[in-house]
């Protein structure tokens, strides 16, 4: 009996520790400002740190597959995004051609840095800095102050509010719901596809995906292309909530990423972890920034200072449960 | 004989790619801008007569980069990579400003102060202070590494996303305004009609090519980075080498905050130093340091460092507004990028075997 559960123990440990400190962060939270224990506190979570939450998804996938898989152009992306979509809206573009275009934007982006990484093989870490000063770059060329954005559109879906059924007084708006759905597909993407497994194994060790014949190079590719997508969305989102457009965007965004990711439990050597740590990861992230907010003493670089200790205390954790499953 | 063995030593030298990128866009300057290169001596009422020019602009503005860059080369050469840089960079501004600074945090802050050119604690102290800081950022990040064998982006990465947090915390999340004269002499003073900060650029990159060149210490680094089991094997304990890497990075972060805030005349813990990790990671690249590790060149990393911050001179005088800066830098990574990866290499030599066989047969 023993035997069968200490795998499994293994297997989902920094998943259950992920979900057990957030719960406990949750429930200190509640303890502490009663006001937190209202359900909207919780769904404001999802609506505070829904680009967040993208930009997370995109990266744990980028970091799954290992050989130092790290996308820092996330942040950039969505300045690049928000900049150019209310750009082209305030001169008139619809935004059902705004919208896909920057998808498609954001898409051909990743896979450029993919193929750069892939064919050039330039270390991660290099080419998606080129990626984050050049779309930043690109968006302070675009306009060098905030462009507001005007249009009816983007302005319906950033003010419907949406009920939750069954709970009174909870509400989320329509862009909150494009984490969660891509949440589903990066699920579905890395469990039950072909793409995923091939992920997870070159993840693991990227010679022996290779020799037994996998595509590792389309996967790689396709894999940053997945992060752009996610940031492109994220940035349409941000822009959508905030309704404006600017370079100075999300900045640091890439590091609160990589930390959700981390605390999610996800491995920054590749191959272990998944996209579900991740959402609680970003959860983490989101409740020690409410706390901080209802305190309301507490001063914002608090934020940064609880992220990095965090992240080093799931690091701790990460290579506890490692080790042990090294000498098993 | 002799000839080709000294082309050949030049071709295979580290300095080579920085050098001949450096002389490119110099030429671009000439070109484009025909008073770059005008130096002249200036009379300052504070400072004395000193030099001026986008020259000397350069250097004195490039340097707290050089310092970086010459810290991060020893921790690239050990296979590893220091994030933490810009954040350490703050913490010893921060630092500084609050040593001087006789108004603390919250306190409101009098003119009579601001106007008094008064500090708390004597000059020699808050440089230690500084330097202390840093070296102790650098040691946090070293046994992160080296003694709990945290992946080095991941264990710097804490010091980066929390020490700018530290930073704040250190000055109560003011921008602190520097009021001591004496102090801003690192940044602004001038020995010789030349800028301090290139002397102390010159004086580190001394101690550590003396450090790395005329002791094992390089030796060491650089087996490190090749293969840290067999360095282990043969009896070196790598992993106080790679603590010493770290923690002397630290310590060319501090300096490096000390001429920033000198120069600025201000610490602010959120944009000190901002993304010059990247840059001096940028400046090592383009010093033909392997981000694997291994072989490296001090040198080759300060005139990398000089590379980037004359192109920054460069875009500046063009017109192109600061922001859109990072755009064009996106552009010289790219480039570097190119040059430097084995795609274009083996392309160059393919190149070069077309044409060899040919002219033996032709002759």
């Amino acid at each position: 009996m023993a035997q069968r559960i200490k795998p499994l123990l293994l297997r989902y440990g920094p998943l259950l520790t992920t979900f057990a400190i957030f719960l406990l962060a949750y429930f200190i939270g509640g303890r502490l400002y009663p006001a937190m224990q209202r359900p909207q506190v919780f769904f404001n979570l999802f609506i505070n740190d829904s680009s967040l939450l993208l930009v997370a998804i995109g990266m744990t996938m980028v970091i799954l597959s290992g050989g130092g898989g790290i996308d820092l152009s996330v942040g950039g992306v969505i300045a690049l995004t928000s900049t150019a979509s209310a750009a082209l809206l305030r001169s008139g573009v619809s935004p059902y051609i705004v919208i896909p275009l920057m998808i498609v934007m954001g898409v051909a982006f990743g896979a450029f840095m993919g193929w750069i990484i892939q064919t050039l093989k330039v270390q991660p870490f290099i080419a998606t800095l080129m990626g984050l000063y050049f779309t930043r770059g690109l968006a302070y060329i675009i306009s060098l102050t905030s462009v507001t954005i005007t249009d009816p559109v983007y302005k319906n879906l950033a003010l419907t509010l949406i009920y939750i059924p069954f709970i009174p007084n909870a509400y989320v708006y329509p862009t909150t719901l494009v984490a969660p759905l891509v949440l589903l597909v990066a699920i579905y993407l890395s469990f039950f596809t072909r793409f995923g497994r091939t992920l997870y194994a070159m993840g693991n060790n990227e010679q022996s995906a290779l020799l037994m014949g996998l595509s590792v190079a389309r996967t790689k590719i396709g894999v940053y292309a997945f992060s752009g997508f996610c940031s492109a969305m994220a940035g349409i989102v941000f822009s959508m909530s905030l309704l404006a457009g600017y370079g100075q965007f999300a900045t640091g965004m890439e590091l609160d990423a990589i930390a959700s990711v981390v605390m999610g439990g996800t491995a920054l050597s590749g191959g272990v972890g998944n996209v579900i740590g991740t959402l609680f990861g970003v959860l983490i992230h989101g409740t020690i920034v409410s706390i901080l907010q209802f305190n309301g003493t507490l001063s914002s670089w608090w934020t940064r200072i609880g992220v990095g200790v965090l992240t080093l205390i799931f690091i701790g954790i990460q290579s506890l449960f490692y080790m042990r499953k090294k000498h098993s | 004989m002799k000839q080709t063995s000294v082309l050949k030593r030049i071709s295979e030298s580290r300095l080579l790619w920085p050098l001949v990128a450096w002389i490119i866009i110099l030429i671009f300057d000439a070109i484009v801008e025909p008073g770059f290169f005008e130096l002249g001596i200036i009379d300052d009422p504070v400072y004395g007569k000193h030099l001026y020019g986008n020259l000397v602009d350069i250097f004195n503005n490039g340097a707290p980069l050089m310092l970086v860059a010459i810290g991060m080369t020893l921790v690239i050469a050990t296979g590893g990579i220091d994030l933490s840089v810009g954040a350490v960079i703050a913490i010893s501004a921060a630092m500084g400003a609050v040593l001087i600074n006789p108004a603390l945090g919250n306190q409101l802050i009098t003119n009579d102060i601001l106007t008094k050119n008064a500090t708390n604690t004597p000059l020699p102290l808050i440089i230690l202070a500084d330097l202390a800081a840093g070296t102790l950022c650098g040691l946090w990040n070293g046994l992160l590494v080296s003694r709990a064998k945290i992946q080095p982006m991941v264990a710097t990465l804490i010091l980066m996303v929390a020490g700018r947090g530290i930073a704040q915390l250190i000055t109560n999340g003011q921008i602190m305004t520097i009021y001591y004269t004496p102090y801003f002499w690192f940044g602004n003073g001038y020995i010789l009609g030349l800028p301090v900060s290139i002397y102390i650029v010159a004086v580190v990159l001394l101690l550590a090519w003396l450090l790395v060149r005329k002791t094992a210490i390089g030796l060491f680094i650089e087996s490190v980075g090749i293969n840290a089991k067999s360095t282990y094997y043969s009896g070196i304990n790598e992993q106080n080498v790679k603590l010493l890497a770290y923690m002397f990075c630290g310590f060319c972060g501090a300096i490096a905050g000390l001429i920033l805030s000198s120069y600025v005349h201000s610490a602010d813990g959120n944009n000190n130093g901002l993304n010059y990790e990247l840059d001096a990671i940028l400046a090592v690249v383009m010093g033909g340091t392997l981000m694997t590790g291994g072989r490296f060149s001090l040198f080759a990393s300060v005139i990398g460092a000089v590379v980037i911050w004359t192109f920054t001179v460069t875009v500046y005088s063009l017109g192109v507004p600061a922001n859109a800066l990072l755009a064009a830098k996106a552009v010289l990574v790219l480039v570097v990028i190119l040059l430097y990866s084995d795609y274009t290499r083996r392309w160059i030599n393919r190149f070069f075997e077309r044409r060899g066989p040919q002219h033996g047969t032709t002759n």
